[in-house]
């Protein structure tokens, strides 16, 4: 629709991606944009594989009863979904991608703080990733992503490898949230201050906050349960004396957090996206920005709203639901600085914008929906059913992925200098999002009903609204395989796309396309906030390499 | 009004309510449901206006230098906030009811196994996997489990409470529409997971108490002509009492616990229920289901002052059902009992380690 600013768009070479050839040269490269691209592989492939559990789940869910598999296979298929989609794409995804990639050009520096570190954390993940697979496998896990005790302590399956691969995950996440936060500490450029950081560095500084402080509780619970399975200590299992409430107190004080560090980055990426589609600075940028951290903060005081059914204390439950609400709030205020950014801006409705009005919905209905469980009363009914299933998918996946592809979209031709078909974008883009509600809106009803999750066959009346979800999950896979194939074509063959094809002033854009191994020439001087277009377009002509 | 209420509810797809509290439950679904959808539906739309009125009309073009007023990050925080209260200030009352049974509620022992639903009334039948209840009386359940965590859920009651091992929760209901009603378990216990159904029978008060009759009369004979068989399940044919009775016997409570109010080792039995004890670190506490059962998995947490913490734990030796059996016999030891329990002979005490 609009033709690229430099109209004699030049592919920048040698680039980060060229420079230097060979396998060797990236598994043993320090530079933060060839580990954003390892990562991205990395992730693409554990979310295919999370994908393709998640497909057999939804096959066998098509009938009542058994369909392709017994029920043990079932049971261990969505112990695989979950502990793949969390631990290996939702949690990484967009730090390691996005963050690896963008936070040192947003600050105008030349690398992370620690790159040494940033390549250790590739190899954490490759190893935690490969033991919790293999022992998913070889050993048929079958607990579901949350080991509750006393299932998990005296399930008949092998559970200490998945346990040992998260805690080794868990390693990689906590060495990224240090490396990130000295960073954004340490490296800014002349003239960046805290007020004018791009929002993306503020809702990934939250993220690390949360991932290095919450992170540490995982890896100690999961340590107990393998101590209690491996030498029978009484920890959690009342059995052995052990009190199995103190579990789920423990996994859920890191947990739900986790669930910030999932959607921060989301929240991060989205309002990159809505300034740059719109050509507008942010509506109330120390709204965003504060509500981050304010997420960050109270996100570490609600987990006691996973056990309002499990006999806590009525206060206490009363404490978390309304502590609950209060994340509600900030993600309101974000939620409504977004729309209000579109107010006087310039707005083309390319992918990325398709993408971020995705997002926008998906995180109003999901967190919504999250209100309503928090009123306590309510989720006593909801607890466990389809309906917090579809609550967590619209909120925490539906808004994630909707964030990553708007990210891989908008950022694309910066990481690799080309362009895909803006019209195929679009179509899978809507695609997408039609495939994900016509997935979860039975789901909520579904939970409505009262079907509980984690059934492996359930009474006829749940059949209708199942077979609705699973053709909307067909149509879902249909569209990632849509957007995969045209990003792949366009790594060939792809329109170069030159420094800055959308015009957009994120600090990011100020580098050729692909960047250069060494970012900038000489170190970035700021003078104003990223993403300001009150000036005359004439100002635009800087961004030449 | 009752229109509206089931339009609404088969829009949702939500289950017949068959008690009161369901009612006030989907009330409050229904107007979080209306007032999200109005709120969210109304940022869709500005949001769609915004798109077509700001469209970019040059590639490179200008635009203002917004900031918000403080008024209007003042409203974003306000009105979304305001809201919320609201809806918290409906649902956790209701909350509340729902976690304080009332004092004339009649109780009903949960226990929940892989895979399924044991119901033990105090001094009558149990059934498996079938809970029947009367119409319009309060009914109080007391859920514990033998092996892992499962979750007891009625949908038509919008109710769930997990049943733990080792310790006992509690919940309670009114029906008020008879009927059967499907019960899951809603948390995740294994293969069996979404095969451990049950059924809520909710049954008009009279055939309700002639079924209860019967159900004793049937259970006094079969207590004549059978020996109790000493199981690791709780031989759920006779009363709950004397099971009791018999496992605290077995176990040899009574070499520390007398029953008739004689000052022993440990505390008597004796109008021990509900009576208000005072620990030996200064706290009082109402001597309840649950500290009773407490008592009895961690004795030497909440001591009774004047006593020394000398009591094992009978944590693994007495199963869920045992326990609560032993509940209800301390609960049947009252000065004020119309009349001792009738003897019955001899106490069966099986040979303990089968």
């Amino acid at each position: 629709m609009f033709p690229s600013p430099a109209s004699e768009a030049s592919y920048n070479s040698p680039n980060y991606l060229n420079a230097e050839k060979g396998v060797r040269s990236w598994l043993t490269t320090l530079d933060h944009k060839r580990i954003a691209v390892m990562y991205l592989g990395l992730v693409v492939a554990a979310f295919a594989l999370g994908g393709f559990f998640a497909m057999l789940i939804r096959i066998e869910l098509l009938t009542p009863g058994p369909t392709i598999m017994d029920a043990m296979t079932y049971n261990r298929m969505f112990t695989l979904h979950g502990v793949i989609m969390i631990f290996l794409f939702m949690i990484p995804a967009i730090p390691g991608v996005f963050g690896n990639f963008f936070l040192p050009l947003m600050l105008g520096a030349e690398d992370v703080a620690f790159p040494r570190i940033n390549l250790f954390t590739v190899y954490l993940y490759l190893i935690g990733a490969a033991i919790a697979v293999w022992g998913m496998i070889q050993g048929g896990t079958d607990t579901g992503w949350t080991f509750y005790t006393p299932y998990s302590t005296t399930t008949v399956t092998t559970v200490a490898p998945v346990l040992l691969g998260a805690f080794i995950l868990g390693m990689s996440s906590i060495l990224t949230g240090v490396n990130f936060i000295v960073t954004i500490h340490t490296l800014r450029a002349p003239g960046l201050t805290w007020m004018r950081l791009p929002l993306f560095v503020w809702a990934i500084y939250a993220t690390s906050i949360i991932q290095v402080l919450a992170t540490p509780v995982l890896g100690m619970t999961l340590l107990l349960v393998a101590v209690e399975k491996a030498f029978g200590f009484g920890i959690f299992d009342p059995a052995r004396g052990g009190d199995p409430i103190l579990f789920q107190h423990l996994f859920w004080f890191y947990s739900h957090p986790a669930v910030y560090i999932m959607v921060l980055p989301a929240m991060a990426v989205v309002s990159e996206v809505v300034q740059a589609f719109a050509r507008k600075n942010i509506f109330g940028y120390k709204a965003v920005a504060f509500s981050s951290l304010g997420i960050a903060f109270v996100g570490f005081f609600v987990w006691g709203h996973h056990l309002f059914t499990s006999g806590q204390s009525t206060f206490a439950s009363g404490v978390f639901g309304v502590l609950s609400m209060f994340v509600g709030i900030f993600t309101a205020v974000k939620v409504f600085n977004w729309t209000a950014t579109l107010y006087k801006g310039a707005i083309h409705v390319a992918a990325p914008f398709i993408y971020f009005l995705g997002f926008l919905y998906f995180l109003m209905f999901g967190g919504l929906t999250g209100i309503a469980l928090s009123t306590v009363s309510l989720d006593v009914h909801w607890q466990d059913t389809y309906f917090v299933v579809a609550h967590f998918h619209f909120i925490m996946v539906g808004a994630t992925i909707m964030a990553f592809l708007a990210g891989l979209h908008y950022w694309w031709p910066k990481m690799f200098g080309r362009m895909y078909s803006e019209r195929w974008a679009l179509a899978a883009a809507v695609l997408v999002i039609l495939g994900f509600n016509a997935t979860f809106i039975p789901q909520f009803l579904l939970g409505n009903m009262g079907m509980p999750r984690r059934y492996y066959s359930y009474p006829e009346q749940f059949w209708p609204l199942n077979v609705a979800s699973t053709a909307g999950a067909s149509l879902l896979a249909f569209g990632f395989i849509i957007v995969l194939v045209y990003l792949i074509v366009s790594l060939v063959s792809g329109r170069v796309a030159g420094p800055n094809p959308w015009g957009s002033r994120g600090y990011e854009w100020n580098t050729p396309s692909p960047p250069n191994v060494l970012n900038f020439p000489e170190t970035p001087i700021i003078t104003r906030g990223a993403h300001e277009y009150q000036d005359a377009p004439a100002g635009e002509v800087t961004h030449a390499s | 009004m009752n229109e509206l209420n089931e339009l609404m509810r088969n829009l949702l797809f939500l289950p017949k309510q068959a008690s009161e509290y369901a009612r006030s439950i989907d009330h409050l679904h229904f107007f979080v449901f209306i007032a999200s959808m109005i709120g969210a539906w109304s940022v869709v739309a500005t949001t769609l206006v915004f798109i077509v009125r700001y469209r970019r009309r040059q590639a490179l073009q200008a635009t203002e230098h917004v900031e918000p007023k403080p008024i209007q990050e003042a409203a974003f925080i306000g009105v979304p906030l305001v809201l919320f209260l609201i809806w918290f200030a409906i649902g956790y009352p209701q909350y509340v009811t729902l976690q304080t049974p009332p004092k004339d509620a009649s109780d009903v022992y949960v226990m929940a196994k892989k895979w399924m639903w044991k119901f033990a009334y105090p001094g009558g039948p149990s059934s498996t996997d079938v809970l029947r209840v009367p119409v319009g009386r309060p009914v109080r359940l007391l859920l514990t489990s033998r092996d892992v965590i499962h979750s007891f859920f009625v949908p038509a009651l919008r109710l769930k409470q997990d049943a733990l091992p080792g310790r006992y929760t509690q919940t309670w209901f009114k029906a008020s529409e008879p009927g059967r009603y499907p019960i899951f378990c809603a948390e995740y216990c294994g293969l069996g997971h979404s095969a451990m159904l049950g059924e809520l029978v909710v049954m008009p008060t009279e055939e309700f108490d002639s079924w209860m009759e019967q159900q004793r009369r049937s259970n006094h004979l079969a207590a004549q002509d059978q020996q109790p068989i000493a199981s690791e399940d709780v031989d759920l044919r006779g009363s709950l009492l004397d099971q009791g009775r018999r496992v605290a016997a077995m176990q040899g409570c009574f070499k520390c616990h007398s029953v008739d109010g004689t000052q022993h080792i440990g505390p008597t039995w004796l109008d021990l229920y509900n009576r208000k004890v005072r620990l030996e670190d200064g706290r009082t506490i109402v001597a309840d289901e649950a500290y009773l059962t407490r008592s009895m998995m961690e004795p030497n947490a909440e001591v009774v002052a004047g006593y020394k913490p000398l009591m094992p734990t009978f944590q693994g030796k007495l199963s869920g059902p045992e326990a609560a059996a032993i509940v209800e016999f301390i609960k049947s030891l009252r000065t004020d009992a119309p009349s001792a329990e009738p003897q019955k002979g001899p106490i069966y005490v099986p040979i303990p380690g089968k």
